[in-house]
């Protein structure tokens, strides 16, 4: 008899409150239970739930369990597994509504979802290859072999599949394209570089369902007739690292990788190539430069790599998703696909939930639900309730979109519309507590740092952006400066090499033509109505509310403020070191900063 | 060559197939600026300056990584074209070290031409400056990077055409520079001191130590002239002033294409020196005294047959030089053989 399953999360969110102390107590619980025949735990890839980690989920009731602790663990395996009573404590209730969820299915946090791409995701020991076979891992390369390549790439096409990297080029046309241009050897590349802060899709779906980024890989390579696949993935991820090669050396010894695979003609390898930590180098041709072992700068595009690529040669790239993508369409056909999403986008993306938001976490979602959908139903809304301002979306290539347009429904082409961009999927939720101005500060001080320093108007640009925001912020901002910061951004945009400096004035641009007033504010009044901006904020004693009790002055690390017994406390500008550890300390509200 | 017809700026002009857009507007009389192109070197678009507006593309388009297509139609000038420019050149300004009254290549620096041709007299970007110490560490050029644009002209010529590898980019965005490893002075670096990289900087961030405080470019006059040392006779230009020479510049014209080495480059100083012999000198009497070149000559020439007549060719042996060309050594042989009589000839197989 099989013995029945206990999922661990053990993605990295999971990993980082303390899934593996979970694991071992566990099995520990187990042993003494003498359960340990009976039940077998797995360590699964990401849930996509992080805010609730650790989860666990007993499969044969399909109870799920989450902000699991070591000491609750022996409840678990008493109570449920011996004695049949599922933890009530543990299972998740849903603040809004106060309903408690069983299972997995019942949560709404998964209800909205459309896990096309995530289907193995936290359900299979993504160590073991055989659990991927068991849920028919593999079978869509094998029809691919059975195949013609030309037949492979029509059913790409057909599916309407854009590449979830950012630019949401369609795979078909790029795959026939590399099919058709001359080589004598040709590569795919899986860019598994995930730059942008916050995004944390194509890691769990490598820590999770590494099999699905290889079946992908290896259906590319037959089609487009390569022999050679790379895998450029950032250094900063270890544990995809690790799951990739083990991933690799599996299906190798099961002839899924190799030469004649499968019995066919068609023969792959599979490297790794760890990336240094360049944000740019997710750019596909600063990517192949590195991989080629030279610095990560791009290149001038044409020749597009599909033409001339890694070493001059024909060359795939495609993002993580975009190949998990691949078995998916080949298992459920072209049709069945192309019927989710919106007319020019389909099929589903994943979103990084992320900000001020209740349910922080991965959601894989069909194209065309609205905004809001993601941020109430699924991400659970905005955190200790309060107002939803803007949702930044694309990372620092996107835009931040205002409550006005939560209700548009969201694909490639209507986020470029209203000013964001797809990219990779982060989506940042902002609340009434967050400045816009600080938001673009933010960002473009990541594009600027992030700039290869190629080209001039990204290498010079963003800097020049990067100081006028810098000045408006500290309230030295100057009328004019609106002005500069449109037309330079505009310029960087309309000039850039690459994708980086195109795209990295978008923050400010976005803020702008939502949040212009706040600009001004920033600048006229030198005022944050956000009271972020330390330099504009200004703290003081309401004189008619001090009681003088004395705790504000003991607690000020700077000394900044005076007063007597019976006397109202007074702040001293010139030495306030804006902490607002006095705000906190003081009993009645007295203190306030504006 | 397949022939194709594109627009630029309104008028119809053919084009090769497979050329790029600067070279079809430069072919047909349209100067495009460029500060990172240059002939003969890998093109990576990287300065922008060349923007061009295709009709159809979302982008502005480099002008010289860009293939002409049929049909293409092509603004180079146009107010978007111009507005991107002007702001690349702003932001040159902002962290270029801004000294033009006494920098050597006033009058003879794309950074003024172009500020001058779109009319940038300033840059509203106000900020920090990159300012960087002056290497003068050899004896031949001066590396002052408060004035580079970062072309990478430098980079290129001396890994492509020189094969040194003495430059390269580091750091990132704002912070990057051009510079040799670990940021060493050249004289400690497998430089070889060619000055290609000083021929190619569009700006006075590779300057000759020559022309330093030695006149102004429009004060030179530029003499064509054939590189004295070795018999590939590489053409370059003499800079001369006041009937000196106070430097060198490239000439493209031989078969060099404008690239030197090191002794065509900055191994000039001898001309002016006051060791050099300059008329043909006899010894008499134990004494060297000056004699007319017809005299000089009927005494070599005497000498010689006396010495092969009296013991024969083997008593003599000729020596002859690289800088001679492979012509001059043949004739040399062929004299050395048949007139002398002896296969005693050698050369001396460099310089
Ligand atoms: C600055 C920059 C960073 C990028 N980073 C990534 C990345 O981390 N991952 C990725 O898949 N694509 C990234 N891209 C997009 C790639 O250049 C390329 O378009 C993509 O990998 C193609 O795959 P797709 O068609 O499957 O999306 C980046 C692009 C730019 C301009
Ligand atoms: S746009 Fe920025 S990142 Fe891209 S090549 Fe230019 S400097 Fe480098
Ligand atoms: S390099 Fe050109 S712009 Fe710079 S100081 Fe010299 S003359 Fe002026
Ligand atoms: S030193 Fe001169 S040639 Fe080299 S990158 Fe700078 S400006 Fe260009």
């Amino acid at each position: 008899m099989m013995p029945n399953r206990i999922l661990i999360c053990g993605g990295t969110g999971c990993i980082s409150s303390h899934s593996r102390p979970v694991m071992d107590r566990l099995e520990k619980e187990l042993q003494q239970a003498n359960l340990d025949q009976e039940y077998q735990i797995i360590f699964t890839g990401c849930q996509g739930f992080c805010e609730q980690g650790p989860i666990i989920i007993v499969e044969k009731d399909s109870t799920f369990y989450c902000r699991v602790d070591p000491d609750q663990v022996p409840a678990i395996v008493q109570d449920h597994l011996k004695a049949g009573r599922p933890v009530e404590e543990l299972l998740y209730t849903n603040p809004d509504t106060g309903i408690t969820a069983r299972t997995r299915d019942e949560v709404v946090f998964f209800q909205k979802q459309k896990r096309l791409v995530l289907h193995n995701c936290g359900l299979i020991d993504p160590e073991n290859i055989d659990e991927y076979i068991a849920r028919g891992g593999y079978k869509a390369l094998e029809k691919a072999l059975a195949a013609d390549p030309l037949q492979i790439i029509e059913m790409i096409k057909k599916s309407g599949l854009r590449g979830r990297g950012g630019g949401g080029f369609p795979a078909g046309i790029k795959w026939e394209t590399a099919r058709n241009a001359a080589g004598k050897h040709k590569y795919v590349v899986c860019n598994a570089d995930e730059g942008d802060p916050g995004a944390f899709m194509d890691r769990s779906i490598m820590e999770g369902d590494p099999h699905a980024v290889l079946e992908g890989m290896l259906i590319a390579g037959f089609a487009i007739g390569a022999q050679e696949g790379y895998i450029y993935i950032r250094a900063e991820y270890p544990l995809a690292v690790r799951r990739l090669l083990a991933a690799i050396r599996q299906a190798e010894e099961k002839g899924f990788i190799g030469d004649k695979i499968l019995g066919s003609g068609f023969g792959f390898r599979i490297r790794v190539k760890q990336g240094a930590g360049a944000f740019v180098c997710g750019e596909e041709t600063a990517l192949i430069e590195s991989i080629q072992g030279n610095r990560g700068m791009p290149r001038p595009r044409p020749p597009f790599p599909a033409i001339k690529g890694v070493w001059d040669m024909p060359t795939n790239v495609n993002n993580v998703e975009t190949l998990a993508n691949i078995p998916v369409i080949l298992g459920m056909g072209a049709g069945e696909y192309a019927k989710i999403g919106t007319q020019q986008s389909k099929g589903t993306k994943i979103f990084a939930l992320t900000g001020k938001i209740n349910n922080t976490g991965l959601a894989e979602v069909p194209m065309g639900i609205t905004l809001r959908e993601i941020i109430y139903d699924i991400g659970g809304g905005i955190k200790d309730g309060k107002k939803f301002k803007a949702v930044q979306i694309g990372g620092p290539s996107g835009g931040c979109i205002p409550a006005e347009h939560l209700d548009v429904a969201i694909d490639y082409d209507s986020l470029i519309s209203l000013g964001a961009m797809m990219g990779s999927g982060g989506l940042v939720v902002m609340d009434e507590e967050t400045c816009m101005v600080d938001v673009a500060r933010f960002f473009l001080t990541f594009t600027r740092t992030e700039s290869c320093g190629k080209c001039t108007p990204c290498r010079e640009g963003t800097k020049r952006l990067l100081e006028i925001l810098e000045r408006i912020v500290e309230g030295k901002g100057e009328k004019r400066d609106l002005e500069t910061l449109e037309r330079l951004g505009r310029n960087i945009i309309d000039s850039s090499l690459c994708g980086l400096g195109q795209s990295a004035p978008n923050p400010i641009l976005s803020t702008l033509r939502y949040f212009r007033s706040e600009y001004e504010l920033h600048i006229e009044q030198k005022v944050c109505p956000a009271g972020v901006c330390k330099a504009l904020k200004h703290y003081r004693v309401i004189p008619e509310k001090c009681k003088a009790c004395g705790l504000c002055k003991q607690e000020c690390p700077v000394g900044a403020i005076t007063g007597e017994k019976k006397a109202p406390h007074v702040i001293d500008p010139a030495k306030c070191a804006k902490c607002g550890e006095c705000v906190k300390k003081c009993p009645f509200e007295a203190i306030v900063h504006g | 060559m397949e022939r194709i017809t594109v627009t630029i700026n309104g008028n119809q002009y053919q084009a090769l197939k497979g050329s790029t857009i600067l070279k079809a507007a430069e072919a047909n009389n349209i100067h495009i600026p460029t500060m990172c192109y240059e002939e003969g070197l890998s093109i990576p678009g990287c300065c922008r300056m060349c923007v061009v507006e295709v009709k159809g593309a979302r982008k502005l388009l480099a002008a010289c990584t860009t293939p002409v297509t049929e049909g293409m139609e092509i603004q180079t000038e146009s107010d978007r074209v111009v507005e991107a420019r002007k702001d690349i050149l702003r932001l040159y300004l902002a962290s270029h070290d801004l000294r033009c009254l006494t920098c050597e290549r006033n009058g003879d620096c794309r950074l003024q031409d172009y500020c001058y041709r779109y009319k940038v007299e300033d840059t509203p970007y106000r900020g920090e400056q990159k300012k960087y110490p002056v290497d003068i560490s050899n004896p031949f050029f001066f590396r002052d990077y408060s004035k580079c644009i970062m072309c990478g002209k430098c980079v290129r010529v001396c890994a492509e055409i020189n094969g040194a590898y003495v430059y390269d980019f580091m750091e990132k965005g704002f912070d990057s520079k051009v510079t040799s490893a670990f940021d060493d002075p050249n004289q400690e670096t497998a430089c070889t001191f060619c000055g290609m990289c000083v021929q190619v900087c569009p700006v006075a961030a590779l300057v000759e130590k020559s022309v330093m405080w030695a006149g102004r470019p429009w004060e030179m006059q530029k003499v064509k002239t054939t590189c004295p040392y070795c018999g590939v006779g590489c053409q370059l230009k003499l800079k001369v002033k006041d009937g000196r020479i106070i430097g060198v510049a490239k000439d493209k014209s031989g078969s060099n294409l404008g690239h030197l080495c090191v002794k065509g480059q900055f191994g000039w100083e001898y001309v002016h020196s006051p060791d050099r012999l300059t008329r043909p000198l006899l010894r008499k009497n134990g004494k060297l005294e000056p004699v007319s070149w017809e005299d000089a000559y009927n005494h070599i020439a005497r000498r010689l047959s006396s010495i092969r007549d009296q013991y024969g060719g083997q008593a003599l042996a000729g020596l002859s030089s690289a800088k001679c060309t492979n012509e001059e050594n043949y004739l040399f042989q062929k004299f050395m053989r048949t007139l002398i009589h002896t296969n005693n000839v050698d050369h001396c197989a460099r310089l």
